[in-house]
């Protein structure tokens, strides 16, 4: 057991847990005025949620004595056998407990990074039921897939430091099968859906860029060189990011946005998810302009050419993003850096690009595919979408019986 | 002269502005209110204390035109207005004394378009 490195973990939790409210603010700023409580209010409502559900059987499924590859048991369900001290599988430096909480804040953002798909016209009730299932169903068994003891995909090869695929691709991916399937905004193409408050946005994409230190320099699990190269290439990442898509967009439409620098800087914390750990500061100054490009390209370009309503984007950054990391990772990943790594294509190693490729797949595709068959059986159990009176009213006064802004007094 | 007012849904405004187009008549100005019909309003809760039937959004719109316009801009507004279903919203349409344009000082009919 090591001081140090409880502190940091401990801290780097309570860091991952801010970038949820600050997730609500970063979606809320983008939606229009009586919308905003619906998005704060799944974003806080899902802290409450999986906070229980990763204790009762969460953590169990994900990280619980491996069942076949696929998925833990629930011996350790309500915490059961998960104590103060630490458990070698994991990591032997810190509390048990310490490790558990620590991911649990990542169980808790992973879905609320899909609410941005659905946004302005989903049942708050078909949200919830919606919710839980995907976290049990499709984030629970990819996190024992990759991080588990006895995953079939830990084994494989594969790198992703802080969860590039478990947390954004599954969950950009999944936000695309869902916007497609509850179809477009009433008015959507015909209106233009200012952002309502764009200083709550970038109050919002600071929250994130603060909390994700927690999430990535904090997944190294210890207080030591690795979570400081961590924290550097997040950093710099991010900042190259920010900085490349506000320049496309000068050059495109001649000013850069205050809405496009915090995308982008929020595309790069996604892009060096998976690499942090192990790419150099150079190489994710590289990663990051890419990340800026990339999904500024599909969040403008793409997104109009196919015409599906992601109404904040979720896809095109998440998604791009994470997918860009994962294979980055595969380019840039140096044994220098991390011993525990490995080289990638251009320090000699075509390999570590091909199993990146794999595992990509692989969870894309389940991802997809679970994402589809739940709103299904959401849609057929209680009807996802809300009715069009509702819709046009506004989430927060038929959901929720609440106004955000007063217009009198 | 005649001054148009209508109350309509915050969500018909596009459709209601592009009939005002089409119908020559694009001139306007545009208040967000709140305000409440037959539709009443949803109850508001907040820790548990009720509002109960608070007031909905709504935007006003105020035209002032000629008497001859008067006609097609009342069928603008209810082209892009209506969708059948209670809380459309109304129209009232009021006399108007005098009009001027401060710019030249120029009253009534020279005045308004």
């Amino acid at each position: 057991m090591n001081s140090g490195d409880t502190a940091w973990v401990l801290i780097s939790s309570a860091l991952v847990l801010i970038m949820t409210p600050g997730l609500a603010f970063f979606y809320g700023g983008m939606a229009r005025k009586k919308n905003v409580l619906s998005l704060l209010m799944q974003c806080f409502f899902i802290m409450c949620l999986i906070g229980v559900q990763w204790v009762v059987y969460g953590y169990s499924l994900a990280f619980g004595p491996d069942v076949g590859g696929i998925i833990g048991s629930l011996d350790w369900a309500f915490l059961h056998n998960v104590g103060l001290k630490p458990f070698d599988g994991y990591s032997k430096t810190i509390p048990h407990l310490a490790f558990m909480v620590f991911q649990s804040m990542f169980a808790v953002i992973t879905p609320a990074l899909i609410i941005g798909a659905f946004a302005e016209r989903i049942k708050f009730s078909a949200f919830v039921v919606f919710t839980l299932l995907w976290a049990t169903l499709v984030y629970d068994p990819i996190a024992h897939w990759v991080w588990g003891n006895g995953g079939w995909l830990k084994d494989l090869g594969a790198l992703d430091f802080a969860g590039g695929i478990v947390v954004h691709v599954s969950s950009g991916i999944s936000a695309l099968v869902m916007c497609l399937l509850i179809g477009k905004r009433i008015g959507y193409e015909k209106t233009a859906f200012a952002p309502h408050n764009l200083p709550f946005t970038v109050l919002g994409g600071a929250l994130l860029w603060f909390g994700w230190f927690g999430f990535n320099a904090g997944s190294a699990l210890a207080a030591d060189g690795i979570a400081a190269n961590a924290f550097v290439t997040t950093n710099t990442a991010t900042a190259a990011a920010g900085f490349s898509w506000a320049l496309l967009e000068w050059i495109k439409d001649g000013a850069p946005t205050v809405l496009g620098v915090v995308s982008g800087a929020v595309a790069g914390l996604v892009a060096i998810t998976p690499a942090c750990g192990y790419v150099s500061p150079t190489s994710a100054i590289i990663i990051g302009i890419v990340a800026g490009v990339i999904c500024c390209l599909a969040v403008t370009v793409l997104k109009q050419r196919l015409g599906y309503d992601d109404s904040l984007d979720v896809f095109g950054v998440h998604c791009v993003g994470g997918t860009w990391g994962t294979l980055a990772t595969g380019l840039f990943a140096q044994k220098v850096i991390n011993e525990g790594g490995a080289d990638g294509l251009f320090f000699g190693n075509p390999q570590l690009l091909l199993n990146q490729g794999i595992y990509f797949i692989s969870c894309i595709a389940y991802a997809a595919a679970m994402a589809w068959v739940l709103f299904k059986l959401v849609d057929v159990l209680i009807g996802v979408r809300v009715e069009k009176k509702d819709e046009l009213i506004g989430l927060d006064l038929t959901q929720h019986n609440e106004a955000a802004y007063t217009v009198l007094e | 002269m005649k001054l148009i007012v209508a109350i309509i849904q915050p969500s018909r405004l596009e459709e209601v502005k592009q009939a005002l187009e089409d119908a020559n008549a694009g001139l306007m100005t545009v208040t967000p209110v709140l305000g409440r019909g037959r539709q009443k309003g949803i109850t508001e809760v907040y820790r548990g204390a009720k509002e109960i039937g608070s007031l909905l959004k709504k935007i006003k719109i105020e035209i002032a035109c000629s008497d001859d316009f008067v006609e097609p801009t009342i069928e603008a507004i209810i082209k892009g207005a209506r969708s059948g279903e209670i809380g459309d919203g109304k129209i009232f349409v009021l006399d108007l004394s005098d009009v001027v344009r401060i710019r030249t000082g120029e009253h009534g009919r020279e005045a308004i378009g």
